[in-house]
């Protein structure tokens, strides 16, 4: 890279709350609509899902950030988007200061070998006929590189690394399991020694006492190599276990970021105090209901083709007011929030995550209750 | 829905103009001179000219397309007489208007078709269904043997056997023959028995296989457990859900396998002589009877692309997610 | 309490028959690879009203157990073994009448993922009224109300509208409620629940669970709830059952099972999976390993290749011996009530912060 002033140390970044100094990965705006097309007698683009569509993050090297929303919240596409897989409609990509929005295939190839990707499903993301030597020695052979004592010799150090038998070196993807090819898709996605990893749903496929297997060699290759993590998933208490940083993502949109403390102990957002508030925990607490506050919302999330204005959660928000409509809440430091805290919205919620009565949004749920409490 | 059925009739008519282009030029990039048939035996350069002139020959191919194209819509004189819209031009061979032909054929192969149809869709569907709700029992394993032997049949072989053995050699029945519905009921019906029978008997095989794994594979389907897990009696969830699910693939064969039978049914009209827009495809062919190729190719591309819509229509009407999308 | 902890020694009834009972489940399919012991020797009770939770893995057999009590297995393919006794009835071996009368009517299942598990060839209010019109022999009008009110029961918006929608017309979890409109309408003492919220989004499954659980109030169904995920059934069961390897590895009530677990096996789920209160910044406790094939289980104990405290049990008996389930409150494990406790307290807890 030409600007010196990004180089990376080898050693172990340390990781930041707040975001000092040039970020490794800076999106500015990101946006994808992905056109819908109808209409009579010819074909026109009458619409577009707006999955991503205005998005600013920033990922600094060594720190892992995650992203976390329901399903149509535009996590995995924005995760696409950054690995260039799909073209942004609009905004910016820059890695270490460089724009890569649209950067061609011959631009990108610098920045292919340092970004690389983590795939949600074992099964489909590694090709059933090639041996799991080609599988990882791909990158090495598609970007012409070369290590010291040959690529195979580096190939099983690589196995060794994420906990493989590197004799398995010639073996097929189908000779293992889930959690063993998702180690698979590590050592790939670590040939080309990566500054920056995009992780998308890395664990959700994988049985339960799995997953924990996957989380811990990514923590590791994360300390060992400081390799900065994009991580995105659905499961809170797994991004809060692997990052520093946390995005919540609603309908395309950051509704709130901040560091970990922030967003699980902290959160400001409505949605982000309904989520954090869904998640089953298994503990007693939570048999006896006590601790948390339990928000239950209605309904499903709406359609990412015709968005909420304003404020997109309004329409399942128990604060939402006219205000929240017209006017779209800007993504701000509220006062008494930590430095890079930032919340997206008109009537912030307490700081905290208990609260006396419960919010039931829910009419089935509401109906029920309120004849149970009669009997 | 409506806007749906617009567009796909639109795209039909823009693929039979394509392949009428293709064909038109096709038939004039082959070597041999297309007058030459209409010419005889005592053809001179002069006569040979003349019919040249008669025909449009003598014109650039782009205007003659025009020509060809606009007689389609508008009908066009030629003077060897009139010919009323739709025109596709005048055979070279009996001095026909080519449409008049095709719909003179095209009774007998419709008979042909339906009758047949009737015959394999029945029985093809009904011991498919056995075979499905009997699955791994005896009726299964014979009736998938059977279709297998059956489907690996052709009719150039069957209907000799067929026709050996009960008209040639035992005197059964008579040979084959078309009689019009409307002129003797009775006649059509014995008349076309032989090759319904021969033709349908290759078409159950495949419709039995067919139906026996797509209904296998809905009767895997988790809604169908689910039928199950309410309660519903063992007919109900086959009849009610698994089959329903198994009519989409069949219903888009069956569109295909009737295009294509509407268009002719080539080795089966050989077979039993039967005069219907197969055998009039394969004479022409014979002839070099070039309108009247190109009459039967556009004739049978539409039959199919017909079809192909009525599938679509089919789609609609069994599966509402896409009557409703 | 339920009869889980009640019954003792012999799984013989004693006093009031538990509602559910089943004993000694053996299910096995052949496919073409070999045989799957899909259940190996499975005995619980569930009592009216209550809900029981059977947390395993895939392969753990639990989903299989569930379809076997229905009797929607596969019955070329399949041998049950064992008694499945419903409020006094023997279903093992039922004629297939019996269980049509039954199914949907006295037990019901909501599967896991509502788009699959509801046909897309009929309308939702069809679907939902089917199995009332069948068990209780109304017209389809009167189907048709009963299911509209069902549809307003489990909070479903617009019920008189939505009735005559077709399931993609629906949201997940709008399919979901659905379903189980569709199995409560009959009013089951029993309902079967088979990961009814893995397909959902966070917000939703929250949603559905506790739905599941006022509406239990109201119906006084029994449920089985079968799931992967122990923080969904410390929210919905009064019991647990721990599956593996197509065998019950542990018994007890909720706080039993998540205060102070017995076996090794659920030690491994417990710590191995972050939670929102637990301690950053340290490596999570995964179990090494992975699930057992039940085309050729381990021999003894199923998690003995996967177990870490194999060399605290005398011999070979964790890879010779099948460790037995007690009734009521217990482990399948050959550690002694010492030893699990001392380990528990000393590396386990620890960990669980």
């Amino acid at each position: 890279m030409s600007d010196e002033t990004t180089t990376l140390e080898k050693s172990v970044p340390q990781p930041r709350d707040s975001a000092p100094g040039e970020p490794l990965l800076e999106v500015k705006g990101l946006t994808k609509h992905f056109p819908i097309f109808g209409g009579f007698p010819i074909k026109r683009k009458v619409g577009a899902v707006k999955a991503v569509d205005g998005l600013d993050l920033a990922v600094h090297a060594g720190e892992s950030f995650g992203l976390v929303g329901e399903s149509g919240c535009g996590k995995s596409t924005t995760g696409r988007l950054i690995t260039r897989l799909q073209e942004p409609t609009d905004g910016r990509i820059l890695y270490r200061g460089k724009d890569i929005t649209h950067a061609n295939r011959k631009q990108l190839m610098p920045v292919r070998s340092e970004i690389q990707m983590i795939f949600q499903d074992p099964y489909s993301s590694l090709n059933p006929r090639q041996t799991v030597g080609t599988i990882i020695g791909g990158p090495m052979e598609i970007n012409g590189i070369n290590p010291p004592g040959g690529r195979e010799k580096r190939i099983r150090e690589l196995l060794e690394t994420v906990g493989l038998n590197p004799e398995h070196y010639n073996r097929f993807p189908h000779e293992f399991s889930g959690g063993q090819r998702q180690r698979i898709g590590v050592a790939r996605a670590l040939a080309l020694e990566p500054k920056l990893i995009v992780a998308d749903e890395p664990v959700s496929a994988l049985d339960v006492s799995i997953q924990a297997q996957v989380v811990n060699l990514l923590q590791k290759v994360k300390r060992e190599m400081g390799i900065a993590f994009l991580f995105i998933a659905h499961d809170l208490a797994v991004v809060r276990h692997f990052s520093e940083r946390v995005a919540v993502m609603y309908l395309g949109k950051i509704v709130e970021v901040g560091d970990r403390d922030s967003i699980y102990n902290r959160p400001r957002h409505p949605y982000t105090h309904a989520l954090l508030s869904a998640v089953p925990e298994a503990s007693v607490e939570e048999i006896e209901g006590e601790g948390r506050e339990r928000i239950r919302l209605a309904g499903d999330v709406p359609s990412p083709v015709n968005p909420p204005s304003g404020c997109r959660f309004r329409t399942r928000c128990w604060k939402a007011q006219d205000k929240c409509a017209t006017e779209e809440p800007p993504l701000v430091q509220i006062g008494g929030n930590r430095d890079g805290h930032l919340t997206a919205c008109h009537f912030p919620e307490d700081p905290t995550t208990v609260r006396d009565e419960a919010v039931i949004l829910d009419p089935a749920l509401a109906s029920l209750e309120t004849s149970h409490t009669d009997d | 829905m409506l806007q749906f059925f617009l567009r796909r009739t639109l795209g039909a008519a823009v693929i039979l103009i394509l392949i009428s282009a293709f064909t038109f030029f096709l038939f004039f990039s082959i070597p041999q001179d297309p007058a030459l048939l209409a010419c005889g035996k005592n053809c001179t350069p002069d006569s040979l000219k003349i019919i040249h002139e008669n025909l449009g020959l003598d014109k650039p191919v782009p205007v003659q397309y025009l020509e060809f194209m606009r007689g389609i819509v508008m009908g066009r004189d030629f003077a060897v007489g009139p010919c009323p819209a739709p025109c596709f031009g005048y055979s070279f061979a009996n001095n026909q208007p080519i449409f008049d032909t095709i719909l003179d054929r095209f009774p007998t192969t419709v008979s042909l078709t339906v009758g047949g149809a009737a015959v394999f869709l029945t029985l093809g569907l009904g011991a498919g269904m056995l075979a499905a709700w009997k699955r791994g029992s005896l009726i299964d394993k014979s009736f998938s043997s059977a279709s297998l032997v059956l489907s690996s049949m052709q009719i150039y072989f069957l209907g000799p056997v067929v026709l050996g053995a009960l008209v040639y050699s035992t005197n059964l029945m008579d040979s084959p023959k078309y009689t019009a519905f409307t002129e003797n009921p009775a006649a059509w019906f014995v008349g076309l028995l032989i090759p319904w029978m021969v033709m349908a008997t290759i078409f159950t095989a495949n419709y039995t296989r067919m139906s026996r794994s797509t209904l296998i594979e809905q009767l895997q389907e988790e809604h169908v457990r689910t039928a199950k897990a309410k309660g519903m009696s063992g007919k109900t969830v086959f009849f009610r859900y698994a089959w329903r699910g198994s009519l989409i693939p069949i219903v888009t064969i069956f569109g295909m396998d009737l295009g294509s039978l509407f268009g002719g049914a080539m080795i089966t009209e050989q077979t039993f002589s039967l005069a219907g827009i197969g055998r009039l495809a394969v004479d022409s062919v014979i002839k070099t009877d070039l309108p009247m190729i190109m009459g039967v190719m556009l004739f049978t591309a539409t039959m199919i692309l017909f079809f192909n819509v009525i599938v679509d229509a089919a789609y609609a009407f069994i599966d509402p997610r896409v009557r409703l999308s | 309490m339920t009869t889980l902890t009640q019954t003792e020694g012999t799984p013989a009834p004693t006093g009031a028959d538990p509602f559910l009972s089943v004993r000694d489940l053996y299910v096995r399919f052949s496919t073409e690879d070999g045989i799957v012991k899909a259940v190996d020797g499975l005995s619980f009770d569930l009592e009216r009203g209550k809900t029981l939770g059977i947390v395993g893995e895939s392969g753990s057999g639990k989903s299989v157990t569930n379809l076997s009590v229905l009797g929607l297995h596969n019955p070329q393919s399949t041998e049950i073994r064992g008694e499945i006794v419903l409020d006094g009835q023997e279903l093992t071996g039922a004629p297939e009448k019996t269980l049509e009368g039954l199914r949907g009517n006295k037990m019901a299942m909501i599967f896991q993922d509502p788009l699959t598990a509801l046909s897309p060839y009929y309308t939702v209010g069809r679907q939902i009224a089917e199995p009332f019109i069948k068990h209780t022999g109304v017209s389809r009008r009167e189907g048709r109300l009963r299911a509209i009110e069902m549809l307003t029961k489990v909070g479903i918006p617009q019920p008189k509208l939505r009735v005559d929608d077709y399931p993609h017309q629906f949201s997940g979890g709008m399919r979901q409620r659905a379903m189980i409109a569709m199995a409560l309408i009959c009013n089951p003492s029993l309902l079967i629940a088979d990961e009814p919220t893995t397909a959902l989004d966070v917000t939703v499954q929250a949603q559905i669970l506790d739905l599941l659980k006022d509406l239990q109030q109201e119906f006084g169904s029994a449920i089985i709830f079968i799931t992967h995920d122990l923080g969904v059934i410390a929210n919905m069961a009064d019991d647990i059952l721990v599956m593996y390897g197509g065998r019950a590895i542990e018994r007890g009530s909720v706080k039993e099972i998540l205060t102070t677990p017995q076996h090794p096996y659920t030690w491994g789920l417990l710590s191995s999976m972050p939670r929102l209160s637990s301690d950053i910044d340290v490596p999570l406790h995964p179990i090494p390993g992975t699930p057992p094939s039940l085309l050729n289980p381990p021999s003894g104990c199923p998690f003995h290749p996967r177990c870490a405290f194999t060399d605290k049990v005398d011999g070979n008996r964790c890879s010779g011996e099948r460790p037995a389930l007690p009734a009521g409150r217990s482990a399948a494990c050959h550690l002694t009530a010492e030893q699990k406790q001392s380990i528990f307290i000393e590396s386990i807890q620890p960990r669980l912060g």
